[in-house]
């Protein structure tokens, strides 16, 4: 082949190569080492801030430090809410060398389905690769381990010590605690979680949601400088966590565990307040469920127990049930009969009943001749019923509203009902129909339409007791929050708040008065059952049937067609320093299934003030209130208008307070 | 003709100059690899630049006539070599580019062909000079260097196959290609390409991601693109004066990859900066410069050649390399001349200089 034939010397020849081209090379040296200083040029020179910025962003990688929520106090330091240390494992994803194919291993190590960890995975894919996604909290020794022991295969896992919550054991006030949870997709693209990122625990249910923001903190940074393989080779700097700030509620743990143990294997709810400020002392609602399960890691099997529970756990009742009020309704038609001067001078012939439009109207008893005075004690349903037909619906509605029923209350707990006050616009805007006359009567007994909450009663009453002064229920003191929340609170809780309704003198007491006579020995209805000796206790049974409000009386004990048991109690009398509402549900009477309730929680709110009050200086006892309602015209027992006999030991604001 | 030359002639000058780059070269093959398991491939730099440099002196003492002589020899045992290792060569990396000699010694053969092919293309235009280049000298000189090029195309190497092709262009440039020729020949190659293209014979996948890469290297930051997004991170944030030896972040934290190799020029530039860079560049324009100067005192046309063949291949190595590492150029695995870690590269390139030495110590030989 020619190639490799041996090529003759020609000597002869030109033997130097065209200095010309020899000469074009050294320029094509030149052009091509300066292309190349000027891509250097444009790397080092030019860009030198933007490759500085993108080289630390190498190196340097941010990890979270969560801060730790604030702890969760009852009104005398008592703690409710506390942390507990714990482990997590977040997914790095910058790290990972194959993350599909890891996931397996990572389900497997952690004791995740595989298909949650795709899942975690696609939720996070659209967020930038530097974003830790949080895999699994609260991580078990076990699964620390395996994190530790697959460094190497699976660089991508990192653990971080956190705070998680500590919530009371067994449900203990679970529906005013709230709970906190993962932040959900869909609350992320609302404009309220602008400063949440995936990932973050937010609280979502009582307090925990409410004050979210003040317990929450702000979560810090370190600067840790790594390799590429994620190896930790030293820190630059750190930004400190800020803990979120301690919360003091004004539940009383003492009062809350008596409400907690009164309505242990009931249905229900308890709520008590200070009427003076609005201050909740103490708020239950059964059944309950358990925070802790939500604060880790929610099964599928325990959200499906709680969600698909008949009986409700996850509803806070005490603001979220929405029953007839029944017989403790008659609290607010006294009212609005006194204030109309309707009542005063009514009297009515109770034979068990009345016929009202052409239909008979029960009553439980045949009271005979019934003025004001003896309506409330024995809680006859014939004497409301006149009053009802009477004042009218719209006037009956005017006072119902007034004192805070058909909305909420403002309470600073999320999703708060409204009830419902039925009136002429009402039935005109809901049903599309007009009011008949007929159905005014039984909304005088608090049944038909009316529906109202635990806390809606508790306020309302709070308010009467109180001479017209109402307060919002609330659960945190206003003067301890930064300022500029506590009217944000008020301002994202709307409700009837704080709001006064003048009542005259003579009104109030005429009311307050017949709610003690209830609990006293002698009077017709059950209260005297509950009766508590030395203390001036007051109050209201409510029996309100959940079928239907035909009066008749025949389906108020069995099963889910019985009866929601009521009770609205109060000591003292007058200007009470506590109100509680008791609901049972399906309870039956109220007399027998609320009322014990609620005394309960009056006599430990009352014998830890005479405690209290025992250690320090005697205070002078102030004039003993006189109740002084109208001897009733049928020569009614002098039991009745005896007052309580009055405790020595006792604090007199408690018991004699006018 | 004098058979015996003296090391008075010897090129002192160009020996200084590949010292200073070698040393640079040791200097940051240990830096970027004192954290890594590599640790101690600036010793074994050491090793193979003592070799390198015995090889050059024993090489300048030869004739390179002898080597003109005996190049069709060397070109046919080389395509054997090529086989060779195509069937028994050790698989590294998906590669059949070396052939394992034993005692941890491998012999990469396509370095080797590099060197027989500058020489024996400068045999094939010494021939046809000054006699005008015809169309089938043009195809016979395409033939001898795309044998090869295929041989180690088939391995695959597709950098070190490319790295034969300057040596043709130099040799069709300074053997007489006229004008037309040129133009006859990239319509030629333009209409092959692009009937390559749509008949769907298309580059192997990690050929293509690397192009791709090199279009848009933040297209996908973890795969391909991350070789040339970290080695612009690294050459950018050395800045004007670089962040100092051994404190690299993008090389110390192992962030550039190989960073002892084909991305060295990006590890000196994160440490020594824009002013060190320059530097070097500046070495490799001296170096470049002196081997053209060299050419032109070439005693005969074959020398001149040769040299010129050796520049073509350093400057297309160092343009492919260093662009690169700068993102001028998609990564393609050329590294870069006597910077680079490695024994074949290291030699290869003493083994070009020492040709080089061989004939400009014969300049004066009429």
């Amino acid at each position: 082949m020619a190639l490799n034939s041996k090529p003759e010397r020609r000597t002869d020849r030109d033997e130097k190569v065209s200095a010309t081209k020899l000469h074009a090379t050294q320029y094509v040296v030149v052009i091509v080492l300066a292309i190349l200083a000027t891509g250097m040029w444009r790397l080092q020179i030019l860009g030198v801030t933007n490759y500085r910025l993108l080289a630390d962003a190498n190196r340097v990688r941010k990890i979270p430090v969560v801060a730790p929520r604030g702890k969760i106090f009852d009104r005398e330091g008592r703690i409710l809410v506390d942390n507990y240390p714990s482990v997590s494992c977040y997914l790095l994803r910058e790290q990972a060398k194959s993350l599909d194919a890891d996931v397996p291993m990572i389900a497997r190590g952690l004791d995740l389905p595989v298909e949650q960890v795709q899942l975690i995975l696609r939720r996070y894919a659209a967020q930038p690769k530097y974003v830790p996604i949080p895999l699994k909290q609260d991580i078990t020794p076990d699964e620390q381990a395996f994190i530790e022991a697959h460094r190497n295969e699976l660089p991508e896992l990192e653990t971080l010590d956190e705070q998680r919550r500590l919530y009371p054991r067994d449900g203990f006030a679970a529906h005013l605690i709230g709970y906190v949870g993962e932040v959900s997709e869909e609350d992320l693209n609302t404009s309220k979680f602008d400063f949440y990122e995936p990932g973050d625990m937010v609280g979502k249910f009582g307090v925990e949601e409410t004050y979210d923001s003040i317990l929450r903190g702000t979560d810090g940074s370190r600067d840790v400088v790594v390799d590429s393989h994620g190896r930790d080779v030293g820190q630059l700097g750190q930004t400190l966590a800020i803990p979120g700030q301690d919360l003091r509620l004004t539940i009383d743990l003492d009062l809350q565990r008596v409400a907690e143990q009164a309505m242990q294997g009931r249905n229900g709810a308890i709520v008590a307040m200070d009427p003076h400020t609005g201050e909740i002392l103490a708020m239950v609602s059964r059944p309950t469920f358990d925070p802790n399960q939500f604060a880790v890691r929610l099964t599928k099997a325990y959200w499906s127990q709680v969600s698909s529970d008949p009986d409700h756990p996850m509803m806070n009742k005490a603001i979220q049930a929405q029953y007839a009020p029944g017989s403790t309704f008659k609290i607010i038609m006294s009212l609005a009969g006194l204030e109309e001067g309707v009542a005063q001078g009514m009297r009515v012939m109770c034979s068990g009943g009345a016929t009202f439009y052409g239909r008979f109207f029960h009553c439980d008893h045949a009271h005979g001749m019934v003025d004001i005075d003896h309506a409330i004690p024995w809680s006859c349903d014939t004497y409301y019923y006149t009053l009802a037909e009477k004042l009218g619906i719209d006037t009956i509605a005017k006072y119902a509203t007034e004192v805070g029923l058909s909305q909420k209350t403002g309470v600073d707990l999320p999703d708060e009902a409204t009830g419902t006050m039925p009136s002429t616009a009402w039935k005109l805007k809901t049903q599309h129909d007009k009011w008949y006359a007929g159905d005014t009567i039984s909304v005088g007994i608090g049944q038909g339409a009316v529906q109202a909450t635990p806390l809606q009663l508790a306020r309302a009453l709070s308010g009467i007791a109180s001479g017209g002064v109402f307060k919002r229920p609330h659960l945190v003191f206003p003067d301890e929050l930064p300022s500029g929340m506590a009217s944000a609170i008020d301002a994202t809780y709307p409700g009837s708040g704080d709001s006064t309704l003048p009542i005259a003198p003579d009104v109030w007491e005429t009311i307050t008065d017949g709610m003690a006579q209830t609990m006293l020995p002698g009077g017709f209805d059950t209260g005297a059952a509950v009766r508590l000796e030395g203390i001036d206790f007051a109050g209201k049974t409510g029996t309100a049937q959940v079928v239907n409000h035909s009066v008749n009386g025949n389906n108020l004990l069995t099963g889910n067609a019985r009866a929601n048991a009521w009770f609205v109690g109060m000591v003292p009398r007058r200007n009470p320093d506590i109100v509680v509402a008791v609901l049972c549900e399906h309870g039956g009477w109220g007399a027998e299934a609320a009322a014990p309730l609620a005394a309960q929680v009056i006599n430990a709110f009352v014998s830890k003030q005479r405690r209290r009050e025992g250690n320090l200086l005697a205070v002078t006892p102030k004039p003993a209130p006189t109740p002084a309602p109208t001897p009733p015209a049928n020569g009614t027992p002098t039991a009745l208008v005896t007052t309580e006999p009055r405790p020595t030991a006792a604090r007199t604001a408690i018991v004699n307070r006018p | 003709m004098r058979s015996i030359s003296s090391f008075r002639d010897f090129d002192w000058m160009l020996l200084s100059l590949v010292s200073l780059v070698s040393l640079i070269s040791v200097l940051e093959i240990k830096s970027a690899t004192m954290h890594t398991k590599f640790r101690g491939f600036d010793e074994k730099q050491i090793g193979f630049l003592l070799v390198g440099m015995g090889l050059m002196f024993l090489i300048s003492m030869v004739d390179y006539h002898w080597l003109l002589e005996i190049s069709p020899w060397a070109y046919g045992v080389s395509l054997v070599l090529l086989v060779v290792v195509r069937v028994a060569g050790a698989r590294v990396m998906g590669a059949r580019r070396w052939i394992n000699l034993g005692g941890g010694v491998h012999f990469q053969p396509s370095e080797w062909v590099k060197l027989v092919l500058i020489i024996f293309v400068a045999r094939f235009f010494w021939y046809h000079a000054g006699r005008g280049l015809g169309w089938l000298d043009i195809f016979r000189a395409f033939a001898m260097v795309c044998v090869p090029m295929a041989l180690v195309l088939i391995q695959p190497d597709l950098g070190t196959a490319l790295t034969y092709f300057p040596i043709l262009v130099a040799g069709l440039f300074l053997g007489g290609i006229r004008p037309r020729q040129v133009a006859i020949l990239f319509l030629g190659v333009a209409i092959v390409a692009g009937g390559a293209f749509f008949s769907g014979k298309r580059l192997k996948p990690y050929q293509q991601a690397r192009l791709t890469s090199f279009m848009n290297p933040d297209a996908d930051p973890k795969g391909s693109g991350y070789q040339i997004r970290q080695s612009l991170i690294a050459v950018g944030s050395g800045g004007l004066w670089g962040k100092g030896a051994n404190k690299g972040t993008q090389t110390q934290g192992d962030f550039l990859p190989i960073p002892y190799t084909d991305f060295i020029f990006a590890a000196f530039c994160e440490e020594h900066g824009f002013v060190g860079g320059m530097g070097v560049l500046f070495l490799y324009f001296l170096i470049l410069m002196r081997l053209i100067q060299d050419a032109q005192q070439a005693p005969d046309i074959p020398a001149a050649f040769i040299v010129m063949g050796v520049v073509a291949v350093l400057l297309f190595q160092i343009l492919v390399n260093i662009g690169m590492v700068v993102g001028l150029m998609p990564v393609t695995g050329i590294p870069l001349p006597l910077m680079s870690y490695g024994g074949s590269s290291i030699i290869f390139s003493f083994l070009a200089l020492g040709i080089v030495m061989n004939i400009r110590m014969r300049r004066f030989v009429n």
